[in-house]
């Protein structure tokens, strides 16, 4: 079962769709795919959003490996105060 | 890991090790600090609230004899960076206050004189001080660049409103057709000031070698030193930032204000410089909370189930475009509801207003102050029992957020129930006096801690961790080890070294101190049990797998021996060198914190007074380690959130000039105000964490605005839909009605 | 101009110093005698963070020009308790947890010993109408009256 990546109503309009596949099996991976897949999404954008990954919401995720089969949202990185 | 569990050491209301320098007066807070030969520093602001600079002629202040140094913009060495003109303002004079030059002399009172010399030619532009404004047609323009990010097709012109996002869930219209009831209505909310007692202030140094310190209380002195070393091309090495004890922060003190004109300044005159902000530039000048317009829009059927929500936000930012909170706001404010179809519209506007700076939960107050008054009218409407319309609606674990995550477990249906059956719900309410119910939701945050555990040859410990203390943190690091190494609380002494003496911890805020930093502090107290086995299995010449550590003695399992910490520490030196913990981290795993405020107000119809008789604060902990300090939250939380929907906003003139950057007319609430603020604490614990433990800091800042909100406007028979609820707003409606 | 030279009993200690006319209590307490615990709050008398006895009264400091204490009796919150033991008062603010970032809490701890040599039974009304002038950002005060109300017990049962 590949790796879907969810996008929001903000990357609809650069990516067209909702959801797509990747084969990716980490973070830096999956950007790849997908900013090679969307001409219109811009990598330093992606790379500023936190991540979910099966809802665990990740903000630094360089590192991150990602299972097959998993549920990938990008979303605005919080700070608080 | 953390199904309830009996804990040794945490879950205490210990005595937090702080506190008894914070009673005597002992501590030492950002104006604290006094150094050999120091002068004092004064920063001249703009008296208008948008004015372009034509000049600044310093001369005649330069010429004072006690005079040791002026700087202007052209001082600050990094001109390219962004931040550098909210240090000191280049071409525009964007706010009221806006810091235009600073002095350095030899007392406060001849720097002040000095201001006074500093001439300043402005050509005063038409101020923009509210959304209307900011989006009229003829609008003057802040910014003479600034085109609207966001939008389906790029504007070809400028404005006043820097973006627009989007989020959407299913289909709303599909579900407003779905839907018996819909109602829609617009709230509003001023811009306000976090409000802390300490101003800010800072003591610095710059030396000859290029070495420079910074005395300051901040909520991240990581954070002082990055932003501070960048506009000052500065190497981190040679700069060095002491957070001081902080005199309350809410996200107000996550933002650099004066330390790099107090070191430009420091290296002009050759002295240690220290500036201290009066209060009327802390509220001219530093961080309030946006004012907002929000519309929303709710549909629900007959039988309770809501089919649709909708919202369209308004957010000011302040002079600078993209300081708004927009982010946050659109992303919290249907969080609480398990709705299919939902979608939000933002919108980042700049004003002539001080930049927005974080409070408490940035922009879910206002938000979920909108969508939270329609909740409670939407159940009058429907003839169901607030807290029951909310259950029925409530979001729980896998429900899938706007955002895009589903939520892990949590503890929303959990607050509203423990609402519910509370002394307060139960009660009877009297004449003139009305009761308001409210959801809050607050995601908290992980990220960057770095701790040391230092043990001592004794047996003893030391911890270091670089999270500035806003509220008793000290306190849970320490049991959080002694949990962990199973040894007492009062082993290990918790302190918060300089940037010099420990690596890089996140900024405090987002609610992720106790959950980062104490993540980091077990791991680190893990480390030294590791390393606690393999000294005491040198020892006794077996593997360190034949060694277990259990109350704080370790055991061989293999044979005989036992060995107690300070056994094993004395012995440090013989078996390898001294014994230190390391936990440099990036969490990840925060859970959100879920709250459920209930406020009882009286109103005094001929003075459109409000009271609030009875308040209960709910609100899901994760796991409490220390009590007092996390009730402390959701009552500092409740208290803020009140005196917001009661009494706080910055009053501004027709010229766009503050008119009460006092505490005397920012009304925040005072003692003769409030109840005592029932805390009950809910624990679902948070799996991603050691001991469960949720961030809690930021919640409950988010209800008692839609609690107070629906109170008055039940109390008085009138829907109101404008904070502040103050005196003359509810008595204006009382006889208008 | 010349400074003057002000005499006067800071917590039971005659100290002297040096001011100008200009030169509130508050700066001098901070800036001449090295009793920083006095803190700035807000300059106009409208926080009590500079909270102090004068004379036996309770004032805020920000509104004493420092040439009205010379010959007069200082109380800041440097004095109260003893060098090995806590006040009854700071000791139950400890407690209760009746602080988080601690700005407000020399102001309250001089205001509440104030309130109870003038009233030692006060009803919690009375207790939050004497410390209306302390204004505190972070506990919403619950805490804050608890520990009020916990020392005045003890205090009582003491005497």
């Amino acid at each position: 079962m590949a790796t879907k990546v969810n996008f929001s109503s903000e990357l609809q309009k650069f990516t067209g769709e909702v959801q797509t596949q990747v084969q990716a099996t980490n973070y830096r991976g999956v950007v790849a795919e997908i900013v090679a897949k969307y001409p219109g999404l811009a990598e330093d954008e992606i790379l500023k959003m936190a991540v979910a990954i099966d809802g665990e919401i990740i903000h630094e995720p360089f590192l991150e490996q990602i299972q097959e089969g998993s549920e990938v949202h990008f979303l605005y990185r919080i700070s608080g105060g | 890991m953390s199904e309830a569990q009996d804990y040794k050491y945490i879950g205490q209301r210990t005595i937090r090790p702080d506190g008894y320098d914070k009673v005597t007066g002992r501590a030492n807070y950002a104006a604290d600090l006094a150094l050999p030969g120091m002068i004092w520093a004064k920063v001249l602001r703009s008296p208008h609230a948008h004015a372009r600079i034509r000049s600044i002629d310093t001369s005649k202040a330069e010429a004072l004899p006690d005079v040791m140094a002026v700087a202007t913009h052209v001082d600050i060495p990094n001109q390219a960076n962004p931040g550098a003109i909210n240090i000191l303002a280049k071409d525009k004079a964007l706010y009221h206050g806006h810091a235009i030059a600073g002095v350095a002399a030899k007392t406060e009172a001849a720097a002040e004189a000095a201001l006074a010399l500093i001439e300043v030619d402005y050509e005063v532009l038409p101020p923009i001080m509210s959304i209307e404004d900011a989006m009229a047609d003829s609008a003057a323009l802040i910014h003479e660049d600034l085109i609207t990010k966001g939008m389906a097709e790029q504007p070809t012109s400028p404005s006043n409103v820097s973006s627009r996002m989007e989020m959407n869930k299913g289909d709303v219209a599909a579900g407003f057709a779905e839907a018996d009831v819909i109602l829609e209505r617009e709230f509003r909310t001023p811009t306000v000031h976090q409000g802390y007692i300490e101003p800010h202030a800072c003591t610095v140094r710059f030396d000859e070698d290029g070495q420079s310190m910074i005395w300051c209380s901040t909520q991240g002195h990581f954070g002082v030193r990055a932003t501070t070393a960048a506009l000052l091309n500065l190497e981190h090495s040679k700069l060095k930032v002491i957070a001081s004890e902080i005199g309350g922060g809410f996200g107000g003190k996550t933002v650099v204000y004066l330390e790099p004109l107090a070191l430009i300044l420091s290296k002009k005159s050759g002295r240690p410089v220290k500036i201290q902000m009066d209060r009327d530039e802390v509220f001219k000048a530093s961080g309030p909370g946006s004012a907002t317009r929000n519309k929303v829009k709710i549909g629900a059927k007959k039988d309770g189930t809501i089919t649709a929500m909708e919202a369209h936000l308004y957010y000011e930012s302040g002079a600078f475009p993209g300081a708004a909170p927009l982010g946050p706001g659109c992303m919290t404010i249907f969080t609480p509801y398990d709705v299919p179809n939902q979608y939000v519209e933002g919108f980042d506007v700049v004003v002539n207003k001080a930049k927005v700076a974080a409070y408490r939960a940035p922009g879910a107050p206002q938000s979920e102050y909108a969508c939270e008054m329609l909740i409670n009218e939407l159940a009058d409407e429907l003839g169901i029992d607030p807290i029951d319309f909310r259950l029925q609606n409530a979001a729980k674990e896998d429900t899938q957020t706007l955002y895009g995550p589903k939520l892990k477990a949590v503890g929303l249906v959990e607050c509203l129930e423990a609402a519910k059956n509370s002394a307060q719900y139960k009660s009877a309410l009297e004449k003139n006096q009305g009761r308001g119910v409210s959801s809050g939701f607050w995601f908290n945050i992980g990220g960057v801690s770095s701790v040391i555990i230092n043990m001592n040859e004794d047996g003893t410990g030391t911890i270091l961790e670089g999270s500035p203390d806003i509220g008793g943190s000290r306190a849970s690091m320490q049991m959080m080890a002694a949990e962990e190494l199973q040894m007492p609380t009062d082993t290990f002494s918790a302190i918060i070294p300089d940037t010099a003496h420990i690596a890089h911890s996140d900024t405090t805020g987002g609610s992720r101190t106790t959950f980062a930093t104490g993540m980091a502090v077990v791991e680190a107290a893990a480390d030294i049990v590791t390393q606690f086995k393999e000294r005491a299995a040198a020892v006794w010449n077996v593997t360190p797998e034949q060694v277990e550590w259990k109350d704080g003695v370790a055991i061989n399992i293999s044979g005989d021996g036992k060995m107690t910490a300070a056994e094993i520490c004395a012995a440090a030196g013989r078996t390898g060198g001294q014994i230190t913990g390391l936990g440099n981290i990036n969490a990840r795993g925060a859970g959100p914190s879920f709250a459920v405020h209930i406020a009882d107000i009286e109103v005094d119809t001929d003075t459109g007074k409000s009271d609030v008789i009875r308040y209960t604060a709910i609100q899901d902990a994760g796991k409490a380690i220390h009590p007092g300090y996390v009730e402390g939250q959701y009552q500092g939380g409740a208290a803020q959130g009140i005196g917001w929907a009661l009494n706080e906003e910055y009053i501004f003139n027709k010229d766009g000039l503050l008119e009460n950057p006092g505490f005397l007319d920012y009304r925040i609430p005072l003692a003769s105000d409030l109840p005592m603020i029932e805390a009950i604490i809910v624990e679902v614990p948070n799996s991603f964490h050691p001991f469960g433990v949720r961030g809690v800091g930021e919640t409950g800042i988010i209800p008692p605005l839609a609690a107070c909100g629906t109170a008055v406007s039940k109390a008085i028979g009138i829907r109101m839909s404008e904070l502040p609820l103050s005196p003359p707003r509810v008595l204006k409606a009382i006889l208008e009605a | 101009m010349t400074k003057s030279h002000i005499t006067a009993t800071i917590n039971g200690d005659v100290r002297e110093f040096l001011c100008e006319p200009s030169d509130t209590l508050l700066q001098s307490l901070r800036d001449e005698l090295g009793l920083t615990g006095t803190k700035e709050g807000c300059g106009s008398g409208d926080c009590g963070a500079c909270s102090v006895t004068l004379n036996g009264r309770l004032v805020c400091s920000c509104l004493v020009l420092a040439v009205e204490v010379d010959g007069a009796e200082v109380g800041t919150v440097e004095g109260i308790g003893e060098p090995d033991k806590l006040h009854v008062i700071q000791q139950k603010f400890l407690e209760h947890a009746a602080l988080q970032c601690g700005i407000c809490t020399p102001g309250l701890i001089v205001s509440t010993k104030a309130l109870l040599e003038e009233n030692p039974a006060p009803t919690e009304e009375e207790a939050r109408y004497y410390l209306a002038g302390n204004l505190c950002r972070c506990t919403g005060y619950d805490k804050i009256i608890k520990a009020v109300m916990d020392a005045a017990e003890t205090m009582r049962g003491a005497a």
